[in-house]
């Protein structure tokens, strides 16, 4: 079947060549903009479903093109690449209608949508990578474009987070380099393979081998924010809404779980990198920043920074369920992908409509704003109570099926990171809560625009909407069939355990 | 020890001689001087060298070199002539900036 | 037709065609604009049919009058040549664009002819076959390169012309030493039969360390760097281009050539002292890179530590001769494209702003985004980062460093991956900010942007065609050519 093998690039031209056309769009073409916006995002919603469908009935897609002597570039469309294109897919869709909203009169919008889409691009690439050579090419590549978007209001300060964002990511990419030659010197392959690609080394590497390991997890949790790694985070949300939402807290942050699932299993193989011993020093260090980044959460006024420091605890979920390695866990883990994007994104949009209709930036400045804003507090709630793991709430999933994996691994400790995980996730989130709903409004917001008797634009008001109700239904249908939950359950089966 | 050996050798002190001058003198008709006699040098050790065998023939092609390598250092020369005329022109002495005439 | 196209001495015309071209800019200066660039384009496909005679009959050899070797001269080509050929073609195509624009009528009567020259030069220098002739050529490329490099007529440009070509004639006549020493030695000056002859004896060193030591001064090795930043700075762009991006690649392509056919066997205590002087150059050049507020200069010193990286080459050229000349080969076409992206996008914000100041770059992103691009784009090459011509050779050089266990090697090179990053954002972060005081923008001539932006998207567009070009500088293309040639490619 030809299309099987052009699939999976046309997933990722699907956001590229949009992003192409709008560089070189001058700024007043606004409705040709966003077409080619709304295109883009809708072609690759309708390509992702074809493959997922014929992924979930057996077939492959696979395309390769010579890239370095004896290394090929490969677009692979698994079940666990299809998660994270899926998410993406879809939150790109509901990025790109809230952007349009959210910079609607601003300048430079062509430069915006056209690095937008190309994050998109580098995100699906990293997503469909099927070596460590294609995930290192578009790894780096969303380093590279989504610098322009950290620095877009072209301020000093954004300069400076800018430079911030590149010394994390750029050390990151580097160690993440050097970390893949190495491998590759001893390997001489870099593919993913179900069982990895390391069980048949002689046990003379072995040290070697850990050191490859803690290269490679350093160079990925710089993107997945792993403490000491994660400064670059609340730096960089000093960019746009948008961006925050869809590239901090989604794109870019996974892309380094994401990147860490893969070595995980598909590079070091989850039982060799359980013999090695790799694997509880990184679930210790997933739990230090589940805890660390809750309690740092605590102490930020800013919204953008609380929100950006929740972000740094809860990926680790998704590291720390692939660390403890177990079926049961690791489904917790990986689900909290896509859980944690859904419930994520909730939070940075209403904090962007609190800024965008009320000038509101700080925590205390949020009283009574559940009045005036009803719509965007309601999915705000939903995605806090989400965070906290409120069933019915997506968050609860994930962290029932952590807490049963550490059980089923016999991993105790985990559980009290769990609840003290989800304690300080109440302490935060609660009090704001608090203030949005039960707390007389001040007479006058800081700086208010005047929607008529909407309490903000549909375009900044549907896309938190849709994804509030979306991390609501992932929790409550958990069981049905198209939830992510069994999708995961899938991929443990295929991918990892051949249950 | 034969002729053309000790020429070549003088030859190499040339060379010396002139690589000596060229970094130690300041200005720069002295170090076009000191190029050209690191030049010259080059010259005697490839024609002493051409007396390859005992008492045959000299050698014809060493001979065929140095004209051609003749002809480089003149155009050479000249163009480095012409350019510090420029300079002093430009700037009163012929030194490069950052350096004193001795 | 197809005849005289598979049968022509495309050689011979490679040669004669910029030096015809450039008399007729001499003669005519009227014409110089038009005549130049044809001659350009010209170039271009009679090396084109020169790469297909390659292609299809293995490396090429012509003796000139029918002399042959001792006493005449021999054109030789194989796959390492024709791509320096290619390389300087094609770069040279993109740099002669944007001169077309870029000169004012006084200088370009100047620019023409000399540039001209300097292409028939560097053309004659690939296909040299002997070690004179190389000597010859390598002195013609310097000649014309310094006067390139005056053409402005500014003070400072005098001054730095004055002293690259003290360091050139200084370089070449410690080369020539050499030549002497290694003719009296082998009694030849041809490669492939010094190859056969040559021994390891006291000449035979002294020979290798003056022609090494010359060579290197030529090429800008640190600490024989010293005359690169200012020349390259202060020339007008297009010929900082030429010369960062061509010039210097000449005299390493001759060192590279003696290398792999002279010295490789017995000279492995050498081989690590380039190395480690090109280890220190990356160091050392990435940090005065990074210290400069001009953005010129930054370029310039970036040049002194991307040669650095050429000469890594030769420590890990002991498991694979053949392999580090193909690596060594792809890094300098990969750094002549970024490279001459980036001066050319230099001198597009120096028309634009009047200045290279790096701090006062004013919104050079929204006023000036092709320009801006081509600058990312080069710099994403310069820093290593995929997918690149410079990444694909990073890769291959850290591949290489890794199975040796060379991690000295391997650190600096990504040290240095590390500091080209912050030099390049460095002028990339204040390209989008206001500068403090805005100044109006001046109008760049749309194909001097297009002209950066098209070799820097070719620097880009080079990483992803790396197994093509490894299949062009390969051993099978080379088999048939003799046993001197062929012995460069197994190792």
């Amino acid at each position: 079947m030809n299309g099987s093998v052009w699939l999976p690039l046309m997933v990722v031209a699907s956001a590229l060549l949009p992003g192409l056309i709008i560089f070189c769009l001058p700024e007043e073409k606004v409705r040709t903009r966003t077409v080619l916006n709304l295109a883009g995002a809708f072609s690759k919603i309708i390509l992702t479903g074809w493959m997922l469908w014929g992924v979930y009935h057996g077939d492959r897609y696979e395309m390769r093109v010579a890239f370095l002597p004896e290394l090929d570039l490969v677009l692979r469309a698994d079940s666990l690449s299809l998660l994270f294109i899926a998410l993406s897919s879809l939150l790109w869709l509901l990025t790109t209608i809230y952007a349009i909203g959210y910079l609607e009169g601003s300048p430079h919008r062509s430069r915006f949508f056209g690095f937008f889409s190309l994050c998109v691009t580098s995100t699906s690439g990293v997503a469909l990578s099927g070596n460590l050579i294609t995930f290192l090419v578009f790894y780096e590549l969303l380093t590279l474009v989504t610098y322009p978007l950290v620095v877009h209001r072209g301020t000093e300060a954004a300069r400076r987070a800018g430079q911030i964002y590149l010394v994390y990511t750029i050390s990151g990419g580097t160690l993440l380099l050097l970390g893949t030659v190495w491998l590759y010197s001893i390997t001489g392959t870099l593919e993913f393979r179900p069982q990895g690609i390391l069980y048949s080394l002689d046990g003379a590497h072995y040290p070697a081998l850990a050191a490859i390991f803690a290269l490679l997890i350093a160079g990925l949790g710089v993107k997945a924010a792993l403490v000491p790694l994660h400064g670059w985070l609340p730096e960089a949300m000093i960019a746009p809404a948008p961006v925050s939402a869809l590239l901090h807290a989604v794109a870019v942050v996974k892309a380094g779980a994401y990147g860490i699932v893969r070595v995980v299993y598909d590079v070091f193989g989850i039982d060799f990198a359980a013999t090695l011993g790799v694997t509880g020093p990184l679930a210790v260090l997933a739990a230090v920043t589940i805890l660390y980044g809750s309690l740092r959460a605590l102490a930020q006024d800013n919204l953008k920074r609380r929100l950006a420091y929740s972000t740094v605890s809860q990926v680790s979920y998704i590291t720390l369920g692939v660390a403890i390695a177990g079926p049961v866990a690791t489904i917790g883990g990986v689900v909290h992908l896509v859980h944690q994007g859904l419930m994520k994104i909730t939070l940075f949009f209403c904090a962007g409509n609190l800024a965008e209709t009320l000038g509101i930036h700080k925590v205390h400045e949020m009283n009574g704003a559940g009045r005036r804003m009803p719509w965007t507090m309601a999915a705000f709630t939903i995605g806090a109570f989400g965070m906290i793991g409120v069933p019915p709430v997506a968050g609860f999933v994930s962290k029932w099926y952590l807490g049963l994996g550490a059980l089923e691994a016999e991993a105790h400790w985990v559980i009290f990171v769990l609840v003290g995980s989800s304690l300080l996730n109440a302490a935060y989130f609660l009090p704001v809560l608090h203030r949005v709903w039960f707390r007389d409004p001040p007479d006058n917001w800081p700086i208010e625009r005047d929607f008529g008797d909407k309490e903000t634009a549909w375009a900044l008001l549907l896309p938190p909407v849709i994804t509030a109700l979306l991390a609501l239904l992932a929790g409550l249908a958990a069981s049905a069939w198209f939830s992510p939950l069994e999708w995961v359950k899938l991929i443990a089966q295929r991918e990892f355990y051949h249950l | 020890m034969s002729h053309a050996f000790a020429y070549a050798l003088v030859g190499a002190g040339l060379f010396l001689l002139g690589l000596y001058a060229l970094v130690a003198y300041a200005h720069l008709l002295r170090k076009i001087l000191a190029l050209n006699i690191m030049g010259s040098g080059v010259f005697l050790v490839l024609v002493a060298l051409a007396k390859r065998t005992g008492d045959a023939e000299p050698d014809p092609v060493p001979h065929a070199m140095v004209i051609t390598g003749i002809v480089v250092a003149v155009s050479a020369t000249a163009l480095a002539l012409a350019l510090m005329l420029k300079v002093s022109g430009k700037t009163g002495q012929a030194v490069l900036p950052g350096r004193h005439q001795d | 037709m197809e005849a005289i196209l598979a049968n022509a001495d495309w050689g011979v015309i490679v040669i004669l065609l910029p030096l015809t071209g450039g008399i007729v800019c001499f003669l005519w200066p009227a014409v110089s604009k038009t005549a130049g660039l044809i001659t350009v384009a010209a170039v271009v496909l009679a090396v084109a049919g020169l790469g297909r005679q390659i292609m299809e009959h293995g490396a090429y050899r012509h003796t000139v009058g029918g002399w042959g070797a001792p006493l005449g001269i021999d054109l030789f080509a194989d796959g390492l040549s024709l791509f320096m050929l290619i390389m300087t073609a094609l770069v040279g195509l993109g740099i002669s664009c944007y001169a077309k624009s870029y000169f004012n009528p006084r200088d370009a009567v100047w620019f023409w002819p000399v540039w001209l020259f300097l292409l028939a030069a560097l053309n004659a220098l690939f296909l040299a076959a002997d070690i004179f002739n190389l000597y010859v050529t390598l002195e013609l490329t310097g000649l014309a390169a310094v006067t390139l490099t005056a053409l402005t007529g500014r003070i400072d440009a005098l001054s730095s012309a004055m002293r690259y070509l003290l360091a050139m004639l200084a370089g070449s006549l410690a080369y020539l030493l050499g030549v002497a020493l290694l003719y009296h030695d082998s009694g030849s000056v041809d490669i492939a039969t010094l190859a056969q002859r040559i021994e390891p004896n006291a000449t035979v060193w002294a020979a290798l360390g003056l022609m090494s030591a010359g060579l290197a001064l030529k090429t800008a090795l640190f600490p024989l760097s010293f005359w690169l930043p200012p020349a390259h700075a202060s020339a007008p762009a297009p010929v900082s281009a030429l010369l960062s991006a061509l010039v210097v690649k000449a005299s390493f392509y001759i060192l590279l050539r003696l290398w792999l056919e002279l010295f490789a066997d017995f000279a492995e205590g050498v081989s690590t002292l380039l190395g480690l002087l090109g280890a220190a150059a990356i160091l050392w050049g990435s940090l005065q890179a990074l210290r400069q507020t001009r953005i010129k200069l930054l370029v310039a010193y970036s040049t002194v530590a991307q040669i650095g990286y050429l000469f890594l080459v030769y420590p890990l050229a002991s498991a694979s001769s053949g392999l580090a000349a193909g690596i060594a080969a792809y890094l300098a076409f990969s750094h002549a494209l970024a490279k001459s992206a980036m001066f050319l996008a230099a001198g597009n914000l120096m028309r634009f702003g009047g200045h290279d100041r790096i701090a006062d770059l004013d919104r050079a992103v929204q006023r000036l985004p092709l320009t801006v691009s081509a600058f990312a784009l080069a710099g994403v090459s310069i820093m290593g980062l995929p997918p690149s011509g410079g990444f694909t050779g990073k890769w291959l050089l850290l591949d290489a460093a890794m199975s040796q266990g060379r991690w000295d090697l391997a650190a600096v090179m990504i040290i240095g991956g590390l500091l080209a990053a912050g030099y390049i954002f460095k002028v990339l972060g204040y390209a989008f900010m206001q500068a403090k005081e805005p100044h109006d923008a001046r109008a760049v001539p749309a194909g001097m942007e297009w002209a950066a932006l098209l070799l820097a998207v070719g620097s880009i567009l080079l990483g992803l065609m790396a197994s093509e070009i490894f299949a062009l500088i390969h051993p099978d293309l080379v088999a048939n050519a003799g046993g001197a040639v062929e012995r460069v490619w197994t190792a």
